[in-house]
């Protein structure tokens, strides 16, 4: 559903990504590895929207979707939880998820279905959302990103300051996303729990791809290769 | 006693005005960190719109307010769009400048089709009548009417921001205009919106100023200060910050007035400037 074809990006003088080629099924979870400015937050930029210096091919349900912009983009059903939540902080958590749906685009995902995933959050629908803990500033974001009722949804560091305890009860839901045919792209430091929820990895490093396959045919050694640059021991 | 009182509900009445000026400011302010230079000049655009119809076709200038108001939010709208947002970016200063040599074109092109006399638009008896209360206060109708208006359009902005599907919007886009986008909102469009419905609301400051007292093309940088004024005493962010700091600045010039010809504005000023000195971030500051 999703295929990259030799996307670069750059931030001025800066490039990031050296042509990344990428693919993602229908009803995958593709995490997506690699060290601190490795390219992965602006690879999913670039599918976003959010980088307009790039280059290469982008293709979204058989759509090329690169010269789009981000407000476009969610309407084609791609939808991202960026880095660090980004909620709203003059909203609700209520006021946030309904942002979320504001591409106008039906489906499953409406409030209680949100409120179903996450019960947590059901009382707390009319405290502002920044005064949530950051487990349910987390949830917040992903129920704004699944208001839009994507196909894909991208998910940038979900696990990034939060106990090990909030962090599976959040991985826990993209299983139950992947039954009812979304397609996931999670983006993890952490490689273990990257590898324990995914179909297929890719790793990055200084903006190229470095390694990819399924979990359960990557070994250790190849991975730490893939990641930090090192020749395996 | 009571004279104070009548001088207290004269500032108030006063600051009624001054709301209205204030609050498109604010709001342009609030939404996208925009500073109108032009806002003044626009308000003094609205007067001589309404001046038009009340001219040629002998409208009330009540009803001309209503043409005056659709007008301008268009006015705002296509000027944001596609005009102010080409110059907004991380420097804030950009935008300020356009609407800086928006301000000087207004007015002299104002003075080339209406010239310096200065104009008015009369509402006949209703202007000078008052309702009075005991021997010392007595309580302007039209003033009364001005004060009225402000707090209902008050009220309805602010309802707006916080009921409606497109104040959600302008707040997701206030707080942050990068991810408003990955939700489907267009910061150009929203933008345009929130400059819109200031003009719509500087229309009805621009009409009811113009019935009040005279304006000229060169009328616009006072009330400009005014309104600037009142947003800087009540707070950023805030919509009733903003009529509360235009009730403050209505009455300390009110008093300031009583205690000497010509001390009126001066007192105004002094407030603003002890609002800067000692709380610069306003009385009302809404935290977040």
């Amino acid at each position: 559903m999703l295929q990259v074809r030799n996307l670069v990006a750059r931030y001025g003088d800066f490039q990031a990504l050296f042509g990344i080629d990428f693919d993602l099924k229908q009803s995958n979870i593709v995490a997506l590895i690699g060290a601190n400015g490795a390219g992965k937050s602006t690879f999913l930029k670039s599918i976003a929207g959010q980088i307009p210096n790039k280059g290469g091919q982008i293709r979204f349900n058989s759509e090329e979707i690169s010269h789009l912009s981000a407000d476009r983009i969610v309407r084609e059903g791609v939808s991202m939880v960026p880095e660090g939540r980004r909620l709203f902080r003059s909203l609700s958590v209520e006021e946030n998820l309904r942002v979320g749906s504001f591409a106008g685009r039906a489906g499953r995902w409406t409030l209680d279905a949100v409120y179903a995933l996450f019960p947590q959050l059901k009382d707390k629908r009319h405290v502002p959302a920044t005064a949530l803990s950051g487990g349910q500033q987390q949830m917040v974001a992903i129920g704004r990103g699944l208001m839009s009722n994507p196909d894909l949804l991208m998910c940038d560091e979900v696990s990034l300051g939060l106990s090990p305890a909030v962090i599976k009860d959040i991985y826990k839901v993209f299983p139950q996303l992947r039954a009812e045919r979304l397609s996931l792209i999670v983006v993890e430091q952490d490689i273990d729990a990257a590898l324990g929820v995914s179909d297929y990895v890719y790793c990055f490093m200084h903006g190229k791809v470095t390694l990819h396959g399924a979990p359960n045919e990557l070994t250790r050694e190849q991975i730490s290769a893939a990641y930090f640059g090192l020749e395996a021991a | 006693m009571l004279e104070a009182a009548d001088i207290v509900i004269q500032g108030l009445l006063l600051g009624g005005l001054y709301a209205l000026f204030a609050i498109g400011l604010s709001i342009t302010y609030g939404v996208m960190r925009l500073v109108n230079i032009a806002h003044g000049d626009f308000l003094v655009l609205a007067a001589y719109l309404a001046l038009w119809p009340v001219t040629n076709l002998y409208t009330h200038p009540f009803l001309a307010i209503l043409p005056v108001v659709v007008l301008m939010f268009w006015l705002g709208y296509v000027l944001q769009r596609f005009v102010l947002n080409r110059t907004m970016g991380p420097n804030f200063l950009a935008p300020m400048l356009a609407t800086f040599g928006l301000s000087i074109i207004l007015r002299n092109g104002l003075q080339q089709v209406y010239h310096s006399d200065s104009r008015s638009l009369d509402i006949g008896a209703l202007g000078t009548e008052s309702i009075h209360i005991g021997d010392y206060i007595a309580i302007g109708k039209f003033p009364l009417i001005v004060f009225v208006v402000a707090v209902i359009l008050t009220l309805a902005t602010s309802l707006l921001f916080s009921r409606t599907r497109i104040g959600a919007a302008l707040r997701a886009t206030s707080d942050d205009a990068e991810t408003a986008g990955l939700m489907g909102i267009r910061a150009k469009h929203t933008y345009a919106i929130a400059l819109g419905l200031s003009f719509a609301l500087v229309a009805v400051g621009g009409v009811f100023a113009g019935i009040r007292t005279t304006f000229t093309p060169e009328s616009g940088p006072a009330s400009l200060l005014y309104a600037f004024e009142a947003v800087v005493i009540g707070g950023m962010g805030s919509l009733w910050g903003t009529f509360a700091g235009a009730v403050i600045l209505g009455m300390a010039q009110g008093v300031g007035a009583k205690l000497g010809a010509g001390f009126g504005i001066l007192a105004g000023h002094l407030v603003f400037l002890a609002v800067l000195a000692f709380k610069p971030t306003g009385l009302f500051e809404r935290s977040r």
